[in-house]
């Protein structure tokens, strides 16, 4: 079995990895990087809609542009990379078991892994939608990869059920390819995608939007012949007497994604229930030495700028652990989720910071407007940060600095609006 | 076209029914009006391999589930199909269910059946069952059920069958039949078959088609039931686990199958429509709540699909298995629960059947018992993988990435004995799409790849047969119909 061995193994080519793998390779490392489809970028090649990098490069770029630009560097620096090349496994030792059809069964021996696999779509399955079990039912980004890379068009008439961003952004770019979107059905009292998406694509286009309804049966034997909507209730429990049935060839479902951790786990990476990504300290390491994890893998990105730019910094931090620059302690303090808020992440920070300051990501459960977000010791606060508008659609990003989070004991982070003043 | 034998349905009732004719020399003709075998009640169901306790004795049923039991090992181990004696709990949750449990055994062992025992230290159990419900009190365990897939059985019996001279047709609905000096066979697509023998295996529609020749004497009612299945590796499940019986079921069990996944289910209700296979708002709560009754930390959100079969449920509530009033025309009817766990007796009884009625059966000195598969890329040490995609390159790609299904194992299920023609079959033979993403990852691959096999384009390429096309046409095309 052909071995390979390297410094920084990066699992996954998409804008996390291709950061990792950049940063890694500019702070003095050999890099591997492993990708199972034919060409890098991850899930941007199919985004070919703009929006992209304004983070970053202060342009709106196309997903393909965007990945482009990452992929140039690597082409530059000559890193290798692996196309084609399937992940099995991670051993807890670190070594990688992949496949490919020029060399078989490959074992990589790295020093550190980056994992940024990057995550998948929720199914049908996941949320139990009852009915027939036709053809014509597709999640989003299914569609947007049989459109936009195949070139083929699933179906003429659609509805789309939930209103996260893949599924806004396919409900235009049907609209646009001259099939009709007859409506975008959410559970929730408001788009769980960013308002930016809601306005650019279905408002500009006239698709209706029903919030607070859902799809309690799929009809038809060979396709989807229709579907009936419902209201709900606040327990999300359909509301007798409101269906509405809706004739169309084709579902989508945009109804959440999930990190794809099936390899961490092999690698025995301790999961965050709430994230479904590792559970990470402030190195972006997780439970286990050496393994570091960036990207969709670690928790659901709404902006692909943030995505790539944690990617960044993972990528220097495992080159400066290996290059041992960095050490890293292991004792950590806990971060605790309070009132509205849905994750944090990093779940735990350690006394011994390398930046000057810490950056965390989170998001609320509900939406909430005028809002501190408060991080509190012992009943004691030690930050604050106001907030016009908190939605857990836009995840918040706080960065905290380094003299504030020498303390010994876990920390919890709360959202207080601001006219209840906080308990403290 | 002239047989000796044509057996109408490729479920598991007609495949095991073909595959044990194909030992003989007789010509057989196997004829389903799906694209494919196994399409009907034999994919949806739990896939249990019964102990012979339950089914009341005296029955029919409780005949071939107990007939079948010692040959099963033998079967699966000959065609490859995955097939595990994992043991079966039925679950007393208080004291006054442990009688029935003393039932249970009862007929059991007028059954004949003598491997069980039970237990009643909840201790012992919940060490056994770590998630079972810890208010349990006793449990009637028998080692000797099993798992199996159902569908894998059919396929492969068909296959084998295939190899050993069987002609199979699909697409292919009986609509008529003629009994004159032979029996005349009408297919929906104007094909006759001429047959001396017809086996009725029809499943669901078992009552037409014996209508058909004039015989009304039974009738199917279906009985919807409804499942949710659950992710690999999310919660460990030893034991196929019911409840203690109702009068009217045997409950909503819990199992693993032999994926390694794990079900909730089925309800029982009867309806009567014999396509409605879509599962309810209602039905789906049921499940949910009569699972949590064993399993109460049943991780709903790693449900990855849900699904509801028809049981055919005759009026007589048994199996009927005969020569009726008309010289050759058998019915194998009202295969209902076990009917999967009593085909291999229900098989060898039927080639009793036809002896008795005088039909020379020869057996052939060429059989083949065995029959060959692709090897699952998944289960192979890393050494063997190598030496795999060594050999067939296409071994190096994954296309399913939820169960690890490669190109190759794509591509021969396409060119099997049974070809697969449709992104259904290639789930039921080789399991892509069938994991925790349900295809999201591998339907765009599956359909190029079916493509290239089968000469065809995208458009042409269906979930299940005619109607259930996947794409409409290229990009662009709507924007030039409507100019
Ligand atoms: C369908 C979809 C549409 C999106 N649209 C937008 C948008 O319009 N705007 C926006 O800002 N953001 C969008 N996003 C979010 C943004 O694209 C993601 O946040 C970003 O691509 C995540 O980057 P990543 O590198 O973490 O993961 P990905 O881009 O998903 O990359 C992960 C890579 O890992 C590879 N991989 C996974 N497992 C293995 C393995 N076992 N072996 C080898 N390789 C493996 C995958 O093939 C993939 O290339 C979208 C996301 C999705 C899923
Ligand atoms: C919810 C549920 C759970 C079950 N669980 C178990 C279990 O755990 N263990 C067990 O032992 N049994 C179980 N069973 C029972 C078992 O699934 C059935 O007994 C078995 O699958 C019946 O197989 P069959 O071949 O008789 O019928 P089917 O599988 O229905 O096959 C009949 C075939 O005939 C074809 N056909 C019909 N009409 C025509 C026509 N006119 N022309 C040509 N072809 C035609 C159909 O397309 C079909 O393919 C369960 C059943 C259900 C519904």
């Amino acid at each position: 079995m052909k071995t390979y061995i390297t410094d920084i193994a990066i699992i996954g080519g998409g804008p996390a990895g291709l950061a990792a793998a950049i940063s890694a390779y500019e702070n003095g490392v050999n890099v591997l990087l492993i990708e199972r489809d034919f060409e890098l970028g991850g899930i941007l090649p199919q985004c070919i809609h703009n929006g992209f990098g304004l983070g970053i490069f202060d342009e709106e770029l196309t997903g393909p542009e965007f990945a482009q630009r990452y992929i140039n560097k690597v082409m530059e620096y000559k890193i290798p990379i692996m196309l084609n090349t399937m992940v099995l496994e991670i051993r807890p030792n670190k070594n990688i078991l992949a496949v490919n059809k020029n060399e078989g069964a490959i074992l990589v021996k790295p020093k550190a892994i980056i994992l940024a696999m990057g995550c998948r779509e929720r199914t049908r399955g996941n949320i139990r939608i009852p009915g027939t079990r036709p053809a014509g039912i597709y999640t989003a980004g299914l569609a947007q990869r049989l459109v936009n890379i195949e070139g083929l068009m699933p179906g003429k008439k659609f509805v789309i059920l939930g209103s996260g961003d893949i599924g806004m952004i396919m409900a235009r770019r049907l609209t646009l390819e001259g099939a009709e979107v007859k409506a975008v059905i959410e559970i929730l009292p408001y788009t769980s995608g960013l308002i930016r998406n809601k306005v650019q694509c279905l408002d500009d286009f006239g698709i209706p939007l029903l919030l607070q309804h859902t799809i309690i049966e799929i009809k038809g034997k060979d396709r989807v012949e229709s579907v009936v909507v419902s209201k709900v209730d606040e327990n999300w429990e359909p509301i007798k007497g409101s269906e509405k049935s809706f004739e169309c060839d084709t579902l989508l479902l945009s109804v959440g994604l999930i990190p794809e951790n099936e390899l961490s786990k092999t690698a025995g990476v301790e999961l965050d229930p709430k994230t479904r990504g590792p559970i990470i300290n402030n190195y972006f390491q997780t439970n286990v030495e050496g393994i570091f994890a960036c990207g969709n893998v670690l928790h659901v990105n709404d902006l692909v700028d943030n995505v790539a730019s944690e990617g960044t910094l993972t990528g220097e931090i495992a080159a400066k652990f290996i290059k041992k620059i960095i050490k890293i302690d292991k004792n950590f303090v806990q971060l605790l989720c309070g009132r509205n808020i849905g994750y944090v992440l990093p779940q735990k920070v350690n006394k011994t910071a390398f930046k000057n300051s810490v950056r965390f990501y989170m998001r609320v459960k509900k939406p909430e407007n005028n809002v501190y977000i408060n991080f509190k010791v012992n009943d004691k606060l030690i930050y604050k940060k106001f907030e016009r508008f908190a939605r857990p659609s836009e995840m918040l990003i706080i960065d905290l600095p380094k003299q504030d989070i020498l303390i010994d004991n876990n920390i919890l982070i709360e959202v207080i609006p601001k006219e209840k003043k906080s308990e403290n | 076209m002239e047989y000796d034998i044509a057996i109408i349905g490729a479920g598991i009732s007609g495949a095991a029914i073909a595959r044990e004719l194909s030992k003989y020399s007789v010509k057989t003709i196997l004829i389903e009006k799906n694209p494919s075998v196994s399409m009907g009640t034999t994919k949806a169901n739990s896939g249990i391999i019964h102990g012979g306790y339950a089914a009341k004795n005296g029955t029919n049923k409780a005949r071939f589930n107990v007939a079948s039991l010692p040959l099963f090992e033998k079967v699966c181990n000959d065609l490859n199909v995955s097939y595990s004696k994992i043991g079966s709990f039925v679950v007393a949750l208080e004291k006054d269910q442990i009688e029935k449990l003393y039932e249970l055994k009862e007929n059991g062992l007028k059954n004949g059946i003598k491997d069980f025992k039970i237990i009643e230290d909840p201790k012992k159990i919940l060490k056994m069952e770590p998630n079972l419900n810890p208010n349990v009190c006793g449990v009637l365990y028998c080692p000797g059920a099993a798992i199996i897939s159902p569908y894998e059985l059919c396929i492969n019996f068909v296959e084998n069958a295939i190899i050993n001279g069987l002609r199979f047709l699909p697409d292919s609905e009986v609509i008529e039949i003629k009994k004159e000096d032979k029996f005349k066979i009408i297919i929906r697509s104007g094909i006759e078959i001429k047959s001396n023998i017809v086996i009725n295996a029809a499943g669901l529609y078992a009552d037409k088609i014996s209508s058909l020749v004039g015989l009304d004497y039974f009738k199917i009612t279906p009985r919807k039931g409804e499942y949710v299945l659950f992710d690999k590796n999310v919660m460990k499940i030893n034991h196929i686990l019911f409840p203690v019986p109702t009068k009217i079921s045997k409950g909503i069990v819990v199992s693993p199958t032999v994926s390694n996944n794990f079900f909730v289910g089925p309800n029982a209700k009867n309806i009567d429509d014999k396509e409605d296979i879509s599962c309810t708002l209602d039905g789906l709560k049921e499940v949910i709540e009569g699972g949590k009754k064993l399993i109460p930390n049943l991780p709903l959100r790693d449900a990855i699909t849900v699904f509801a079969g028809l049981r055919a449920v005759s009026n007589n509530n048994d199996f009927i298995i005969e020569q009726t009033e008309i010289d050759g025309f058998i019915n194998v009817a009202g295969i209902q629960s076990p009917g999967l766990s009593s085909c291999l007796g229900i098989a060898v009884y039927v080639v009793d059947i036809l002896k008795n009625i005088g039909i020379n059966l020869r057996l052939k000195t060429d059989f083949i018992p065995t029959l060959d598969k692709p090897p699952h890329f998944a289960y192979l040490s890393p050494k063997d993988k190598d030496e795999l995609i060594k050999k067939d390159e296409n071994y190096g790609r994954v296309i399913c990435r939820c169960e690890t299904i490669t190109e190759a194992e794509i591509r021969a299920a396409i060119n099997s004995p049974l070809p697969a023609r449709t992104l259904d079959d290639i789930k039921f033979r080789t399991r892509a799409g069938m994991g925790r993403c349900q295809g999201g990852f591998c339907t765009s691959r599956i359909i190029s790849i079916l493509c290239d096999e089968l000469g065809k384009n995208p458009t042409e390429i269906t979930k299940h047969g005619k109607g259930s096309e996947l794409v409409i046409g290229t990009t662009k095309h709507l924007r030039r119909d409507t100019k």
